[in-house]
């Protein structure tokens, strides 16, 4: 019986800005049957979106398809014309994007916007599309499913949308729906409910789908087959309980890997330190005009109080908009605080960074989320390295050099960056170096802001090590802000939960599995695991999840 | 990306050997830059007539071989005052928008870094000044204090001042909005610093297109003052006065109102065309 789909030696080149071509997918050859959900996973740059978006005959600007057939319900995509491909694309092949957010029209209502395929192709009538949008929002398990419709794009979360994406791609009866990383930029407690709704939905209406994802274990719930991509090349394809349970390739064994947790030995200098490094007693931030009680109109962090020892580190997680990152800006004084103390090795610091001396400031620094921003595009490496061993080291061009040479080395990037700009950099590369320049300044507090999301699995993993070692080798303490449990507990001595601004729980890694707050309790049991009935086993408190997530 | 590439054989454009692509349009608009400004510089030297001088026995000569583009109003050489005028109108032009330019982009620059009322004060003076005409402006100054090239260097300045502030802090707020400028702040720098290492490296591109379009139009802004009679003094002429006061050929059709024109039009088109084209960077560097 021939396959839905069927891709066979697909190659995919791009052109440089200078006239050079690249060939970005190297001869690659899949299948999908009717009905079945294959995972494509791979770390960025492997390719996977690029062969995702052949499906519907799609190359971005500046890469064309070169060479290979891409077969979908019997065409060709490759040799249909532009206006044929229109014609396959939302009723035969839908995609649903990573950020529906950027997706929807703002300035439409959403049922407009769901039915709006129906309309372009001509499939049905707009009365009977609309109740059919209506029975496709009940099957997503989307709340209100009769009004929601009516509702604009900013008035549903951030889950919704995504959920709303996937019934804009059902509406038009596809054989096969793309689903491009679909979950990766939502909380663990909403994302559960996501992957539920879109596993329910696709299997009751036996719809054939792609699923892209760097996370292997989000992907174990859904997929039945998964394709592991590296380079533009697969690597490895197997059922899904046999790569997860019996994995060949090394690439492929890495990826597992990186999801093992490696618990931390306990630090023991705990004991012999008493004074901690830094204190923080019942601190508010948060933006707009103060009010009269002299609090700031949005408090993100409402009288939050934790302590870090010296050598010892600690975690502070929690879902986005729980006042973490703010919490952070707090403490480095980039966001002044309204109330608190704030107590730093010994001594009171000023709340505004400006009312810090250097050195105080020298000694806690901060690492950003984002490298692409936090650092300098128009600046060499060196240049962005130099910068703080001039300032606060006042070291002359010699030094400078030697000293840069070792973080370098310290980080694990190799010499010959030094003249490269930022931009010319991968994802990992550009963390290290941001890290780096936190290091050149001969910090005793690392503040690190979510620094492993916006990194693939195994490259966080390597990044977690790496901080792991230079902690030993320098005696640096850390707090390691994220919104990952797996990340924290592998690297924190001790965890604060924040919820709504608050400090709910203090836990230490060795009591993760017993959180007494219910909060914690739904954040620890949504966070997926490398099993792939995982899914269909977790059980939670209904009660608490219509208490603790905005879905 | 961290793939192995694969090579095949590449279309080369010129000007890649540098790592930056400039293509044929800039180029050409470069060459006619780079033309007037030597004559700019090396008019005194080239000048067949002095300028001043009434070398024709006619007025509103045609081209001839001693005269290549006829002769003005009064029968002096046409090609000598147009190649002296390029010292006038190069000169004077690159030296306004030299300073306003410096002046808005870095006071731009300050009110985007500092914000609060240095920036409230700052933006609500010069959009003040932005509000006069600015050919009135110019007329009025020039007017009241008299014409002489600083003044009107200085007039043409204040007048572009607000646009190129406006430009750089609105390229700057953007730019202060990231990452590493918050980490700069927390390092401690000082505003200086951030201007100048974080902020300018990111927005030098658009502001040099900027600066080429404001030259422009104080090409053309002093043209105008010219032909009104307030720029450049006669025996002197830069190439707006040329065209106003040999304004009275253009029944004749003389070369001696032709030429002015064509000059300005040459110069202000190719800068137009080089800005366009500025030489970019190639990213691709992995051969």
């Amino acid at each position: 019986m021939a396959n839905l789909v069927q891709i066979r030696d697909l190659k995919v080149e791009a052109t440089t800005d200078s006239g050079r071509r690249v060939e970005i997918i190297k001869g690659v050859s899949l299948d999908i049957s009717e009905g079945e959900i294959v995972a494509l996973i791979g770390e960025s740059g492997s390719g996977k979106t690029t062969i995702a978006l052949t499906l519907m005959g799609y190359a971005r600007p500046g890469c064309r398809i070169s060479g290979g057939s891409v077969s979908v319900a019997g065409k060709d995509m490759t040799t249909l014309s532009e206006k044929q491909r229109a014609r396959v694309r939302g009723t035969e092949v839908t995609y649903v994007p990573q950020s529906a957010a950027a997706a929807f029209n703002p300035a439409a209502t959403i049922m407009d916007q769901v039915i709006e395929v129906t309309r372009i192709h001509g499939l049905m009538a707009a009365d009977e599309a609309r109740a059919r949008a209506v029975d496709l929002f009940r099957a997503l398990s989307l709340p209100e499913p009769e009004t929601i419709g009516s509702r604009y794009p900013h008035q549903v979360s951030g889950g919704q949308l995504q959920r709303l994406s996937a019934a804009m791609a059902l509406i038009g009866d596809p054989k096969l729906v793309i689903f491009d990383e679909p979950t990766t930029a939502l909380d663990v407690t909403t994302q559960i409910e996501v992957l539920r709704a879109f596993k329910s939905v696709m299997k009751n209406g036996g719809i054939a789908g792609v699923y892209v994802s760097h996370d292997l274990a989000v992907v174990a719930q859904i997929a039945d087959h998964i394709v592991v991509l590296k380079g533009g090349e697969v690597q490895e394809v197997g059922t899904t309980k046999e790569i997860l349970s019996n994995a060949k390739h090394p690439y492929t064994r890495e990826l597992l890997s990186a999801f093992e947790p490696k618990p931390r030995e306990a630090a023991d200098t705990a004991e012999t330190a008493p004074a901690p490094l830094l204190k923080i007693e019942s601190l508010v931030a948060g933006y707009g005009p103060s009010q009269s009680d002299g609090l700031p109109l949005v408090r993100a962090v409402e009288h939050v109080s934790l302590k870090v020892e010296k050598g010892r580190n600690l975690g502070i997680i929690g879902e986005s908009g729980c006042g973490k990152s703010t919490l952070a800006r707090a403490i480095a004084g980039i966001l002044p605080a309204a109330v608190g103390k704030i107590v730093f090795d010994g001594k009171e610091l000023g709340r505004s960074a400006r009312e810090r001396s250097r050195d105080e400031l020298r000694e806690m620094q901060i690492v950003f989320q984002y490298a692409d921003t936090a650092l300098n595009p128009a600046k060499s490496v060196e240049d962005i390295l130099a910068r703080p061993l001039t300032f606060y080291h006042g070291m002359n061009a010699k030094a400078r050099s030697v000293r840069i040479d070792e973080l370098f080395d310290m980080v694990r990037l190799p010499r010959n960056l030094r003249h490269r700009r930022p931009g010319e950099l991968s994802g990992g590369q550009k963390q290290r170096v941001n890290f780096a320049r936190a290091l050149a300044a001969d910090p005793k507090l690392i503040l690190c802001d979510e620094i492993t999301s916006a990194l693939d699995t195994v490259v966080a993993a390597a990044v977690i090590e790496l901080l792991k070692e230079l902690q030993r080798e320098l005696g640096l303490s850390y707090i390691f802000i994220s919104h990952d449990l797996s990340v924290v507990e592998a690297i924190c001595d001790e965890i604060v939960v924040m919820y709504g601004g608050k400090k709910v729980e203090d836990i230490t890694p060795t009591k993760v599995n017993a959180p007494h707050h219910p909060y914690s309790q739904l954040l620890f049991s949504s966070v997926p695991k490398l099993d792939p009935a995982w899914l269909d086993g977790v059980e939670q408190d209904p009660e608490l999840v219509r208490a603790y997530c905005r879905r | 990306m961290t793939m192995t590439h694969s090579e095949t054989k590449s279309a080369r454009i010129s000007g890649t050997r540098l790592g930056y692509r400039f293509n044929i349009i800039g180029m050409f608009g470069l060459s006619i830059i780079l033309c007037w400004a030597l004559v700019a510089i090396f008019a005194p030297l080239i000048i067949p007539y002095p300028v001043g001088e009434i070398a024709d026995l006619d007025y509103f000569g045609p081209m001839s071989r001693d005269f290549w583009l006829g002769s003005d109003y009064l029968g002096r050489d046409m090609l000598s005052r147009i190649l002296m005028g390029a010292r006038y109108t190069v000169g004077i032009s690159l030296a306004a928008v030299t300073i306003a330019c410096f002046s808005g982009v870095v006071l731009g620059m300050i009110a985007a870094v500092a914000g609060g009322w240095l920036d409230t004060l700052l933006s609500r003076f010069l959009d003040a000044l932005n509000s006069i005409p600015s050919k009135l402006f110019g007329l009025v100054v020039v007017a009241a204090v008299g014409s002489s090239i600083p003044v009107l260097i200085l007039t043409l300045s204040v007048i572009y001042i607000p646009g190129a502030y406006r430009f750089a802090r609105a390229l700057a707020v953007n730019i202060n909005a990231m990452d590493f400028i918050t980490v700069a702040r927390i390092r401690g720098e000082s505003t200086l610093y951030l201007i100048r290492s974080e902020i300018l490296p990111n927005i030098i591109g658009p502001v040099l297109a900027d600066l080429g379009i404001r030259f422009v139009f104080i090409v053309l802004l002093l043209s105008g003052l010219s032909f009104l009679g307030l720029g450049v003094q006669p025996p002197y002429a830069d190439w707006g006065a040329l065209v106003r006061e040999n304004i009275g050929g253009l029944p004749f059709g003389a070369p001696a109102v032709m030429f002015p024109s064509l000059a300005i039009a040459s110069l202000t088109i190719s800068v137009n065309l080089l800005i366009d084209n500025l030489p970019q960077k190639i990213r691709d560097r992995s051969e």
